[in-house]
């Protein structure tokens, strides 16, 4: 029975990165004491990493712990939905259109959205980076990119 | 008079008209960031990174000074006016703070605040001038054993001064240290953990990691409980201590600096520590502590000292032996890489102008902002107003920005939404995110000179206990791990971060 579910899910991820982190070296050169190879270090750490990790899980069979509490799923999906469609979109149609598409699904994950305010940030932020980052410091990111002929 | 004439030299760099703008610019930055909550100097720095690469390398090193111990500074006026702290160093700040707002002693309340940190700030440019050189001194005849050693205290002191599990602390630091050695592998060539993906050839930057952990994840906690912000704005009268309350301050003063100079050292969340231990000991040995909690000025004047003076002293093992001590201190040793300065003890003889021009723009940084504070509290206080549901997508604009113009590439954007994820998973999972970023960093540096070192000694991993002042770092860390098991140490830091996270 686990009794804690935070060390038994963090021992895991440091299971799953430490093993990974070993496996992956394989590929690597190991080298000597004396004169280490690209995969020396992390295979020392993937060990450790798979130490605590066991550590982690067999303590969380024995020593009770607080739970881990609800995850914020809407603000972990919307925030980060509106982060990567900001990626994928800017280059193509450029900052007019990435920049509210950011803020509006972003401000989506407030319970207190209301689409005025909203849309009036949205503006005031495109006009804002716009004039600062691509006029001013010269990022060079489109303000209207090709998808839409600019 | 050597210390005079080095802090001649600084002066001249710090005081030109372009150097005293940004110092400005970063301390009143500061100050905003310091006043917003849910926005930390960590993710603001990572932010105003990018922005910096165009200024000459001691400009920029100024305003990123002046940002973080700025934003210590804003935190304790919203602490006092408002009941808020906006930074975590702040938060004791707001349990007498408040209370003599409500007194309507708010004046008061931030004279002994302005006053403590100025003091504070003061006396710890000149703890930096005066120890930094002999440190360095020492430091430049460390070898690779030693920097390794000094390394292993350095996490290991970030894990016992970090929040929550201590092994999961030390789990984060391990992780840490592996997704720094992401790249391409500096004495092969070999292309380690990059699956093929071109963009991770140099590595994931810790900007990216910084804005994403400290950023993203951030604001995805901040949105699981979203309180009624209702600002009940207390009237400001009082603007003046009386002589009594000068009186009541000067002990408390001192004794936070001290607090404060020692603890900002530590790696870790050392101003955090010392604001709550200056609290806690003046509520100890104070003649007033029945008052305390009922608005003592005592339990303003001691925290808010230590803060600063811990804020600037953490600049101390950055600017002597270039290991960052906190999450801030490592986006620096980033930004001095960027800039072509490689940070460590050699800074100081190489670059002795921007050395000392940083230590002197610190206490011309705590200048402005006695100054700057009193004219500007009502726009202070207006910024609290903004409510959070605008804030948060204006930070994601600039974090998204910021993080493309790195390298221009969108894969730095992908690679910043991950760690969002990931930190806030990792703080769901009650890991702090701090001692994985020091880690981050480090992590490269740290197989480096465990390459040399071994090389040296021909694989023999017994050089580190055979020279003395690595033993000696060695027999450090093996000491800090040892207090956390002391039973009384452990109640204490048990303490420390449950009033800080109430």
């Amino acid at each position: 029975m686990i009794r804690s579910g935070k060390d038994f899910w963090t021992g895991l991820i440091y299971l799953f990165f430490g093993v990974s982190a070993i496996l992956i070296a394989r590929d690597y050169s190991l080298g000597t004491g004396g004169k280490m190879g690209p995969a020396y270090f992390p295979t020392i750490l993937g060990g450790l990493l798979v130490v605590i990790g066991v550590i982690a899980v067999i303590r969380s069979f024995v020593v009770p712990g607080a739970p881990i509490g609800a995850f914020a799923f809407k603000g972990l999906i919307l925030v980060t939905t509106a982060v990567l469609v900001f990626g994928f979109v800017v280059r193509g149609a450029g900052l007019v259109v990435a920049l509210p598409l950011l803020v509006i699904i972003s401000a989506l994950a407030s319970s207190r959205f209301r689409w005025r305010p909203t849309l009036i940030m949205a503006a005031g932020l495109t006009i804002f980076c716009v004039l600062v980052f691509i006029k001013g410091l010269g990022i060079p990111l489109p303000i209207i990119g090709p998808w839409l002929g600019g | 008079m050597e210390l005079l004439s080095h802090l001649l030299l600084g002066l001249q760099t710090a005081a030109t008209p372009a150097n005293l703008f940004y110092c400005f610019v970063g301390v009143f930055l500061g100050t905003a960031i310091g006043v917003l909550p849910g926005l930390g100097p960590t993710a603001t720095i990572a932010m105003l990174l990018p922005v910096t690469f165009v200024l000459p390398p001691v400009s920029a090193l100024i305003m990123l000074a002046g940002i973080y111990y700025g934003s210590q500074y804003g935190g304790s006026t919203t602490s006092i006016l408002v009941n808020l702290p906006g930074e975590a160093a702040s938060v004791v700040t707001t349990l007498d703070g408040y209370q003599m707002a409500k007194q309507g002693r708010a004046g008061a309340a931030l004279a002994a605040s302005a006053i403590g940190s100025f003091f504070a700030g003061t006396v710890a440019t000149f703890l930096i001038a005066g120890f930094g050189p002999p440190l360095a001194a020492v430091a430049l005849q460390f070898g690779p054993a030693e920097f390794f050693s000094l390394m292993v205290l350095g996490l290991v002191a970030s894990v016992v001064l970090a929040q929550g599990s201590l092994l999961h602390a030390i789990g984060m630091v391990v992780l840490g240290l592996l997704l720094g050695l992401i790249g391409t592998d500096v004495n092969s060539g070999t292309q380690r953990f990059t699956f093929g993906i071109y963009d991770l050839a140099d590595g994931i930057g810790f900007v990216t990691v910084a804005m994403g952990m400290f950023g993203l994840g951030e604001i995805i906690r901040n949105l699981e409980n979203e309180e009624e912000r209702s600002v009940m704005v207390t009237k400001i009268t009082g603007l003046w201590p009386t002589r009594e309350d000068f009186k009541r301050m000067v002990a408390p003063i001192l004794r936070g600096t001290i607090i404060g100079s020692a603890l900002g050292i530590l790696p870790g969340s050392g101003s955090i520590l010392g604001s709550f231990a200056a609290y806690s000991i003046e509520k100890k040995i104070s003649k007033n502590r029945a008052q305390f909690g009922k608005g003592a000025i005592e339990g303003v004047a001691a925290p808010e000292s230590a803060n600063n003076a811990g804020a600037q002293t953490s600049f101390i093992p950055l600017l002597t032996l270039g290991i960052p001590s906190n999450p801030v201190s490592a986006l620096m040793v980033g930004a001095m890489i960027i800039h072509g300065i490689q940070p460590g003890p050699s800074v100081i003889n190489e670059q002795p102008s921007l050395f000392w021009g940083m230590i002197v723009s610190m206490w011309i940084g705590n200048l402005f902002l006695v100054v700057l504070n009193y004219p500007l509290i009502g726009m202070w206080v207006r910024m609290i107003m903004i409510p959070y549901q605008l804030l948060y997508p204006g930070i994601l604009v600039f974090c998204a920005i910021g993080v493309f113009s790195l390298k221009n590439t969108e894969a730095d954007i992908y690679f910043m939404a991950l760690f969002g994820v990931l930190g806030y998973v990792f703080s769901k999972l009650g890991c702090e995110p701090a001692p994985m970023l020091l880690a981050f960093i480090l992590g490269p540096l740290m197989e480096e000179y465990l390459r040399r070192a071994m090389l040296l000694s021909r694989g023999d991993p017994t050089v580190f206990l055979r020279r003395p002042i690595s033993a000696t770092l060695l027999a450090l860390a093996v000491l800090a791990m040892c207090t956390v098991l002391i039973p009384a140490f452990s109640k204490t830091r048990e303490e420390a971060f449950v009033e800080s996270s109430s």
